[in-house]
């Protein structure tokens, strides 16, 4: 049974057998019922005011709120609810300066806690959706989340007219404080929220023009600081309650295989040991009083695996496959434009290049891990999920109980970078508390499990054929993808033997991820070919390797031209001005055409994803020893809205160090049909001695919403290649780098 | 591989009692404070301090001290607790974990990473702040070149670069401090 299937149902099917489930008085009109609180069949309902069940924070509301998305304490401090996930890139308090830009409060006295995926299947989904993936946090829920501080700041205003009696035109509202200006009456916002949670919630809602925006484009600080420095926020793996037992498990490492047997008998006497427990037909989990006695008793245990019929392949069957493809004829077109073939046969200049892209797991610090607690007619769940619906209804499949009998307390995530979207880990926890009925237990994963049961970055090669003009202008362009679908691997039967869209992103046609050059003669198809690894969404997910592709073959283009890389570019962007502006404004702060410095080398990188337009240049050094320094990288985002400018400094200098990482040191190869690299020392990260000074220029346009915490990793691996080509005369067309000599 | 004398309570299963020549009941100081705690000898630091003195602060991130999200500190020293035996550190060590860092007030390392919103998801921050707050006591003012050297924790989120500014921050706090 595939999870995913009732995870990307669960805004249809799963919702819908629970809407059918509320009582009929409180499905009122719809315009209403956003901010209307449901019957909730968790019982904790009440037509308005209710208490909520133990969030992360430990937030407990006897006060009543004014909307879904906002509390009002007496004191004056406002809860706002989140549904979206916090995972490190400060999503939360950029939701937060929308609501509070509305609701016309003090922000120093906003503070957050994380909605409950229950409550909202039972109030008809009034936060919308919990998934946080594909940068979608802030541009996925501007509107509905400024709606709910505007309609609580009108219900405000409203609940001080009627108690003055007074025309509500009469009043407005500022920083937390309400004035009836003819007679300078003044009343806070904790004295009316009472009164307002009772009122009827406003049809119309308008919205501030952004260029009255206090708070949104201001660089607030992170509203989730303090007690990360000081040892007092919990996460997901810190949970201890009464009774609590720990697990840890270990599945078969190949995807497919499963648990032939293992000899409980040999560790059931170990220290601590409660009990050694098969899950589903691939893995075994020992519980045991801590954490520690589980994994030494795990390690212990005798297992023998029945790999399957994966065991027996390894990393060059699979790349073989994808070799195949890049010349197979069974493919599916991305973009097209023009007569390709033609113009390539015309071309005065060809180049032609193959790039491959390897696995990569998340490695979010913070392995997988979740608590749960089952009993006949409930569970609960506290974990760290990208996606609190996701969570639910896997827990709800796994506990073999409804949606309604199930909680999902939400765990600020250690890291999600897409990883924390799937629920495997979720499921695994509440399987085991179904052993153990009443009884909650904690399975934490080891990093050795981590890196063997990932959901990895897809694997994919290119075949690139470019063709210049006698001026040096690109006038064709064929780029033959090979490789794995990420849809495929997670929800094939929804792609239906039809192309994966996501395999184009930063090249396709149009939309969120278009290509971001004029090319007249264009074709990019992909051959998919799927190995037996699940494949997952992976920070900047398809981007990764799309820009490597674009960029870097671009810049071979422009080289074997003779043409500037920069003006190679700039001629293929006339319709793109957003584009071109990020690039431009790189090449200038970095001083491109002017000397970088003795021996220093610069490289440019430019890409359109998640609704952003980012460049980079960067500065590198090749000693004679072959050895990589990266100096220096200038990087420009464009995503529209800003809402937090510091975070997203934060964000684009954070995508560096993940996404050259990657290109580092990042890679994942089968043996055996098992991943081989098991820890941090097989799979290292940029540390501070690798890192770069990144120069982040923010320069939002206005209009639209962009995302951010992606965008800027498609540009950081391209960039530092066209750099070290620029220092070596040698192209790397093969990542990771992994330490290789680079003038070998 | 079953060892002898350990059997579980026959009323409360989910109780142990522990063979004496398995667990040792040792005396440790934490954060100034001197507690008794019960483990095995071969139980890191690490898992002494999460789930015996119930310090959760201290985090675990790979197991062979290649992350460094487990720093504490013995004796002022950095040391990657999940590869140190408790059974190693004895009573006179003092052991300090990011709970017991800031001692009247907050530590400068503290104070410059809240000064410069240094965290994301925070999770491997308390071992950041342990190693900058180690390598500060010994070099009040490190260059960059001495953070390289000193400061190898993993931060996936990528906060770097604001901590090499929270280091540099966090000694003209110090300094301040001392003048």
């Amino acid at each position: 049974m595939n999870v995913f299937d009732k995870v990307a149902n669960i805004d249809s099917e799963a919702l819908s057998d629970c809407a059918s489930a509320v009582s009929p008085q409180e499905t009122v009109d719809v315009s209403r019922r956003r901010f209307v609180v449901g019957t909730g069949l968790t019982g904790l309902g009440l037509s308005l005011g209710f208490t909520l069940p133990l969030t992360a924070r430990g937030a407990h509301h006897e006060v009543e709120e004014i909307n879904a998305w906002v509390v009002v304490e007496p004191d004056d401090t406002v809860v706002v609810r989140i549904a979206r996930s916090e995972m490190g890139q400060g999503t939360l308090t950029g939701l937060a300066q929308m609501v509070a830009e509305e609701l016309a409060c003090d922000w120093e006295k906003v503070t957050w806690e994380y909605a409950s995926p229950a409550e909202s299947v039972a109030r008809d989904r009034v936060w919308g959706s919990f998934g946080t993936g594909g940068s979608q946090g802030i541009r996925g829920s501007h509107q509905y989340v400024r709606e709910g501080g505007a309609a609580a700041r009108m219900m405000l205003i409203e609940a001080a007219a009627n108690a003055w009696k007074v025309p509500v035109a009469e009043c407005s509202a500022l920083d937390s404080v309400i004035t009836h200006e003819p007679s300078g009456k003044t009343a806070t916002f904790g004295a009316m929220a009472a009164a307002a949670a009772q009122l009827v919630p406003p049809e119309e809602i308008p919205l501030k023009d952004p260029a009255d925006w206090t708070l949104i484009g201001k660089p607030k600080k992170r509203l989730d600081t303090a007690d990360k420095l000081n040892g007092s926020q919990l996460y997901s793996s810190d949970l201890r309650m009464p009774g609590m037992l720990n697990a840890t498990i270990k599945a078969c490492p190949v995807r497919g295989g499963t648990v032939a047997s293992f000899d409980a008998s040999a560790v059931e006497d170990m220290p601590g040991v409660v009990r050694v427990v098969p899950v589903e037909d691939n893995a075994v989990a020992v519980v045991a009083d801590t954490f520690w006695h589980a994994k030494k008793a795990l390690d212990a245990l005798p297992i023998e695996w029945d790999r399957g019929e994966n065991g027996s392949v390894n990393q060059a069957d699979i790349v073989a496959t994808i070799d195949e493809g890049l010349t197979a004829d069974d493919t599916f077109m991305g973009n097209e434009a023009g007569d390709v073939d033609g113009a390539l046969s015309d071309a005065a200049k060809r180049v032609e290049a193959v790039y491959s892209y390897p696995f990569l797991n998340h490695a979010t610090m913070e392995p997988m891990t979740a608590t749960a607690k089952w009993t006949e007619d409930r569970c609960e769940v506290w974990c760290p999920t990208q996606n609190g619906e996701s969570a639910l209804a896997a827990t709800a499949e796994a506990a073999g109980l409804e949606l309604t009998q199930c909680e999902v307390y939400k765990q600020l995530l250690g890291g999600g970078f897409g990883r924390r979207g799937a629920t495997d880990y979720v499921q695994q926890a509440v399987l085991l508390a179904k052993e153990m009925p009443g009884t909650p237990i904690k399975l934490s994963w080891t990093r050795e499990e981590d890196m063997a049961h990932g959901f990895y970055h897809p694997i994919t090669k290119a075949k690139i054929e470019g063709g210049m003009d006698a001026e040096g202008r690109l006038t064709a362009l064929r780029m033959r993808i090979s490789g794995q679908s990420i849809l495929y691997g997670l929800m094939p039967e929804r792609l239906n033997g039809g192309p994966d869209r996501l395999i184009f992103q930063g090249l396709a046609p149009d939309g969120d991820h278009a290509i971001s050059y004029g090319i007249p003669n264009l074709r990019v198809d992909h051959a998919m070919r799927n190995p037996h690894i699940r494949p997952g969404f992976w920070r900047g997910v398809n981007v990764n390797q799309n820009a490597i592709y674009m960029e870097c073959f671009l810049d071979e283009c422009a080289h074997a031209a003779g043409v500037d890389p920069l003006l190679f570019r700039q001629r293929m962007m006339e319709d793109n001005p957003k584009g071109l502006a990020v690039l431009n404004a790189v090449a200038e702060r970095a001083g491109w055409g002017t000397s970088a410095g003795e021996g220093i080398h610069r490289g440019l990188a430019n890409c359109y994803s998640f609704g952003s337009y980012t460049a980079a240049c960067a500065e590198v050094s090749v000693n004679d020893a072959g050895e990589l320094k990266i100096h220096r990288i200038v990087a420009a985002t464009d995503p529209g809205f800003a809402v937090n400018p510091q975070q997203i400094e934060a964000q684009v200098q954070g995508s560096f160090v993940y996404g050259l990482s990657a290109l580092l040191y990042g890679e994942c190869t089968v043996k055996d049909g098992a991943m081989e690299q098991q820890n941090f020392n097989e799979y290292q990260s940029l540390r501070l001695a690798q890192m770069p000074e990144v120069e982040t220029i923010v320069m939002p346009s206005g209009g639209f919403w962009g995302g951010v915490g992606e965008p800027t990793i498609a540009v950081a691996a391209p960039a530092v290649l066209n750099a070290i080509f620029a220092a070596t005369g040698t192209r790397v067309r093969d990542v990771p780098l992994k330490g290789r000599n680079l003038r070998a | 591989m079953g060892l002898p004398g350990c059997a579980k309570h026959p009323e409360k299963p989910n109780a142990f009692i522990s063979p004496t020549d398995i667990y040792a009941m040792a005396k440790l100081t934490i954060n100034g404070e001197s507690v008794d705690l019960e483990f095995d000898q071969d139980t890191p630091l690490l898992w002494v301090l999460r789930e015996q003195a119930e310090l959760t602060g201290t985090k675990y991130g790979c197991g062979i001290a290649q992350c460094g999200a487990c720093t504490v500190h013995i004796d002022g020293k950095a040391v990657r607790s999940c590869v140190y035996p408790a059974s190693a550190v004895n009573e006179n060590q003092e052991i300090t974990t990011i709970e017991g860092l800031a001692k009247d007030e907050p530590h400068p390392v503290q104070q410059a990473w809240a000064e410069l919103d240094v965290p994301q998801c925070g999770y491997c921050q308390s071992g950041m702040i342990m190693a900058a707050s180690a390598l500060l006591a010994t070099n009040a003012a490190p260059t960059d070149e001495e953070i390289d050297a000193n400061i190898t924790n993993i931060c996936r989120c990528g906060t770097l670069q604001r901590v090499r500014a929270g280091i540099h921050r966090a000694a003209e706090l110090g300094r301040k401090a001392q003048s």
